[in-house]
C-alpha cells in the first residue's frame, strides 16, 4: 500500500489537505497504546511499528516538496540522496544574487521584502511544478523539485538572518 | 561533525576567494549548484592563448566543505593545461580534505565546477 492509497487519497499532487489530516487522526487513534494495553507484546510492538509508518507517510505528504519527491518516485524516478550538481546558468547566477543580496541585508525593512520576492519565486516554482506532476511531465518536475530545495534552503538562511537581526 | 584540520585552514583562509569579469574573452566561468543541501559555486579561470590556467578565482555559499573543496580546487588548477585540469577527479578532492561520505557531494561540486568553466570556455573560443 502506498502513502496515498494508506490515506485514501487519490494518487495526484493536488490533495485535500482536510482529509489527509482527519485520516491521520482516525488512523492513530486505532493504533494508540491505550487500546494495546492488554495486547501481547508482539500486538504491541506491531502498533508501535505502525505508528512510526504512519507518521512517516503523513509528513511526507503534508509537505508539498516531499509529497511531489514522493510522486515522483512512485512514478520511477528517485532524487532521494542524489549527488548529481545542478548546472542551470540562469538560475544559478540568480542564487547567487539572492545569497549576495542576504549578505548585504541589515535592517528589518529588507528582511520583508527579501521574505515577500522569495515567497512569490517560490510560489512560481510550486505552481510549475503542480502543472508538470499533473501532465506527467516527470523529467521537469524533478528539475522544479531540485530548484525548490534551492528556494527552502535560501528561506531557511533569511531565518537565520532574520533571528541576528532580531537578537 | 568534525571538519579535518584541512577543511577547516581552508575554511579559515580560503585561497583566492573573489571574481574576473565573465566577458573578458581569456576568463572562462562554471557555475554549479548541488540540490541536496543548496549549495551554489561560481569557479573562475583566467586561461592563457595556449590554454594554460594562469589564475583561478572562486566564489561559494555553503558549508566548510563546499568552501574547502573550491579553494583546494582554486590552488590545485592554477599552471596547469585545461586538458589536465579536467582530468581532475572529485575522488582526489575528497581524499586531501579527508571529507566524510555526506560531504562526498561538495567534491563532486568542485568538480564539476572545473568541467562547467572549461565547457564556457570552450564556448567561447568557438562563438
Amino acid at each position: 500500500m502506498n502513502h496515498f492509497e494508506l490515506f485514501d487519497l487519490p494518487v495526484s499532487f493536488a490533495i485535500d489537505a482536510a482529509q489527509l489530516q482527519a485520516r491521520y487522526r482516525t488512523l492513530q487513534q486505532t493504533l494508540h497504546p491505550d487500546r494495546f494495553a492488554n495486547a501481547s507484546e508482539r500486538d504491541k510492538r506491531m502498533a508501535l511499528q505502525r505508528t512510526s509508518q504512519l507518521n512517516d507517510a503523513y509528513q511526507t505528504l503534508r509537505q508539498p516538496l516531499s509529497r511531489a519527491e514522493y510522486l515522483l518516485e512512485l512514478r520511477g524516478l528517485t532524487l532521494q540522496h542524489e549527488q548529481q550538481t545542478l548546472q542551470d546558468p540562469e538560475f544559478l547566477m540568480a542564487q547567487m544574487e539572492w545569497r549576495e543580496r542576504l549578505e548585504e541585508l541589515d535592517v528589518v525593512a529588507e528582511l520583508d521584502a527579501a521574505f515577500a520576492d522569495l515567497q512569490q519565486q517560490t510560489h512560481a516554482y510550486q505552481q510549475e511544478l503542480e502543472q508538470q506532476l499533473e501532465a506527467e511531465q516527470n523529467e521537469a518536475a524533478a528539475d522544479t523539485i531540485r530548484k525548490l530545495k534551492f528556494m527552502h534552503k535560501l528561506a531557511a538562511e533569511l531565518e537565520l538572518i532574520e533571528d541576528k537581526l532580531n537578537g | 561533525m568534525a571538519y579535518s584540520d584541512k577543511v577547516i585552514d581552508h575554511y579559515e583562509n580560503p585561497r583566492n576567494v573573489g571574481s574576473f569579469d565573465k566577458n573578458d574573452p581569456s576568463i572562462a566561468t562554471g557555475m554549479v549548484g548541488a540540490p541536496a543541501c543548496g549549495d551554489v559555486m561560481k569557479l573562475q579561470l583566467k586561461i592563457s592563448d595556449d590554454g594554460i590556467i594562469e589564475d583561478a578565482k572562486f566564489k561559494t555559499y555553503g558549508c566548510g566543505s563546499a568552501i574547502a573543496s573550491s579553494s583546494l580546487v582554486t590552488e590545485w588548477v592554477k599552471g596547469k593545461s585545461i586538458d589536465e585540469a579536467s582530468q581532475l577527479k572529485n575522488t582526489q578532492i575528497a581524499e586531501e580534505l579527508a571529507l566524510p561520505p555526506v560531504k562526498i557531494h561538495c567534491s563532486i561540486l568542485a568538480e564539476d565546477a572545473i568541467k562547467a568553466a572549461i565547457s564556457d570556455y570552450k564556448k567561447k573560443r568557438e562563438g
